[in-house]
């Protein structure tokens, strides 16, 4: 078993008096696809919030590659739950955001960005802007957008919540053959337990505010996984949706 | 898939779109006319809309020699009121105390009434284009001041937390999201000044100019010739829609991607 890429240890969060984080302790190893999956509202998107450095931590360490977090270090790409496209900028532009903000020009920016867009299914959108996209092309170029940036490790909020149900299915298949043939290191929060068992390896269950780790489950399904009827699936559907609504401390 | 449309199918639309408001405007000239030739009106308290427009013929030269004072004055005016607006817009952006200083002065200036002001204006600065420009600018201001001051507030958190997840400083945030954000804010604030540009203008001239068109319907009132009044008064109205006609022209092509929203891909 490989030394975890990214560690949490009892992450805490108040705010305000009020306990958001009470407990959080979690690994992802490298290569790992991990889900972080619980009720709404429970402060899943805080957990992104304090490892982006949008807030502080109340309590606990963050280790990355065994080293704690410090200030200035971004191994981080970030994918927020609505695809937050400019737009402003045509799709090229908004995808080669991380870049530029990273210091490159926006021709060389646009030369690292432009041989992946037939991978990501935009092929030939490069100069639309975002209003002429469909709902699974914005996400898909929120997701070009992240990954480009090569960062060590994916954060994804919600992806596809936004999503009506069957382009999410369709999202979520796409999602998972890319991972299969890129393997990033991701780390996933979503309330869609489906989803959760659909692309995780490990999932873990968290409890209503103030949220503590409820369950950590190891999804040992093979990949590609297209048989989510399978009796293993459906087993471990069942008890995540078992400990979600009957959480028992 | 192309989202350029033909000549003919750009213009056709435009037309039903404009249709109603040249009837209404139409209908209302119409009346005017038929008023003051049948109700029995000297021309002297209201002249027809023929005879405005007769007179504006006749008198063109001085109407134009004066025209130009004023287009001046609007002009220079509004790019120091722009300018001036841009700049403190970015400082209260940075600066929350800043903003707490500043703000209360540019309120305090917006309650000082134009009528009492442009006079002292014009004694302390002449007659000269100074005075014009510093009245245009007072007008229109504080409107584009807070239209940009909106327009930033205006952007969307997602996108600003995602720069700064990127690690990008508040400089870029500033740069890449804040600005572009306020662009519909500050194309509406600036359709909206660029009509009190042209009244401001006037309104310093009538106080005290040697030339241009609020002096020009001074004179005009004075000599009892409400026809050139009115004719003065048709020139600014057709300056302030061609001013305006042109900040819609310039929005149009700032942002190709505003009426993307409304013809969405078929």
């Amino acid at each position: 078993m490989s030394a975890p890429r990214l560690e949490l240890r009892q992450l805490r969060k108040r705010f305000d008096g009020l306990d958001v984080l009470a407990d959080i302790s979690l690994t992802v190893r490298p290569g790992e696809f991990v889900s972080i999956l619980g009720p709404s509202g429970c402060g899943k998107s805080t957990i992104f919030k304090l490892l982006t450095g949008a807030l502080q931590t109340d309590g606990g360490e963050v280790l990355f590659d065994g080293t704690p977090l410090e200030d200035g270090r971004r191994p981080f790409a970030f994918m927020p739950q609505r695809d937050a496209l400019m737009p402003w900028r045509r799709i090229i532009d908004n995808t080669t955001l991380g870049l530029e903000v990273q210091g490159l020009s926006r021709s060389q920016a646009r030369e690292k960005v432009a041989p992946l867009f037939a991978e990501f299914g935009l092929d030939g959108f490069e100069r639309h802007y975002p209003a002429q996209l469909s709902g699974g092309m914005r996400q898909r170029a929120a997701l070009l957008r992240t990954v480009v940036q090569q960062r060590d490790m994916l954060l994804l909020d919600e992806p596809f919540s936004a999503l009506d149900a069957l382009t999410r299915a369709g999202m979520q298949r796409w999602l998972q053959a890319m991972w299969e043939r890129h393997r990033w290191t991701a780390l996933l929060i979503t309330h869609d337990v489906r989803e959760a068992v659909f692309l995780s390896d490990r999932i873990y269950v968290l409890t209503e505010r103030p949220a503590r780790v409820l369950d950590e489950i190891t999804v040992s399904l093979p990949h590609p996984r297209t048989d989510l009827a399978s009796p293993e699936a459906s087993a471990i559907e069942a008890r995540l949706l078992q400990t979600l609504l009957n959480p028992q401390p | 898939m192309s989202t350029s449309r033909t000549r003919a199918g750009v213009f056709a639309p435009v037309f039903s779109k404009i249709a109603p408001a040249l009837l209404s405007v139409g209908t209302l000239v119409v009346a005017w006319e038929l008023y003051a030739r049948f109700s029995g009106i000297s021309a002297i308290m209201l002249p027809a809309p023929s005879r405005v427009i007769g007179q504006a013929l006749e008198h063109r030269q001085a109407l134009f020699d004066n025209t130009l004072p004023t287009i001046r004055a609007t002009v220079f005016g509004f790019g120091c009121s722009l300018t001036a607006a841009f700049v403190f817009s970015v400082l209260v952006d940075f600066s929350g105390r800043l903003r707490r200083a500043l703000f209360p002065v540019f309120i305090i200036s917006q309650t000082l009434p134009l009528v009492a002001i442009a006079p002292l204006v014009v004694l302390w600065f002449g007659f000269g284009l100074a005075p014009k420009i510093m009245l245009v600018a007072l007008v229109t201001f504080f409107p584009m001041l807070v239209a940009l001051v909106q327009g930033y507030a205006a952007t969307d958190d997602d996108i600003q937390s995602l720069l700064a997840s990127m690690g990008a400083s508040r400089v870029r945030v500033f740069l890449l999201a804040r600005l572009p954000s306020s662009l519909p804010y500050f194309f509406a604030g600036l359709r909206i000044s660029i009509t009190y540009a042209v009244v401001g203008a006037i309104f310093a001239e009538y106080a005290g100019a040697a030339k241009g068109l609020g002096i020009y319907i001074l004179n005009a009132k004075n000599n009892f010739r409400p026809g050139l009044v009115l004719a003065a008064v048709l020139v600014c109205a057709t300056l302030t829609l061609v001013l305006f006609g042109i900040t819609v022209l310039i929005q149009r092509v700032a942002m190709p991607w505003e009426r993307l929203d409304q013809g969405r891909r078929r």
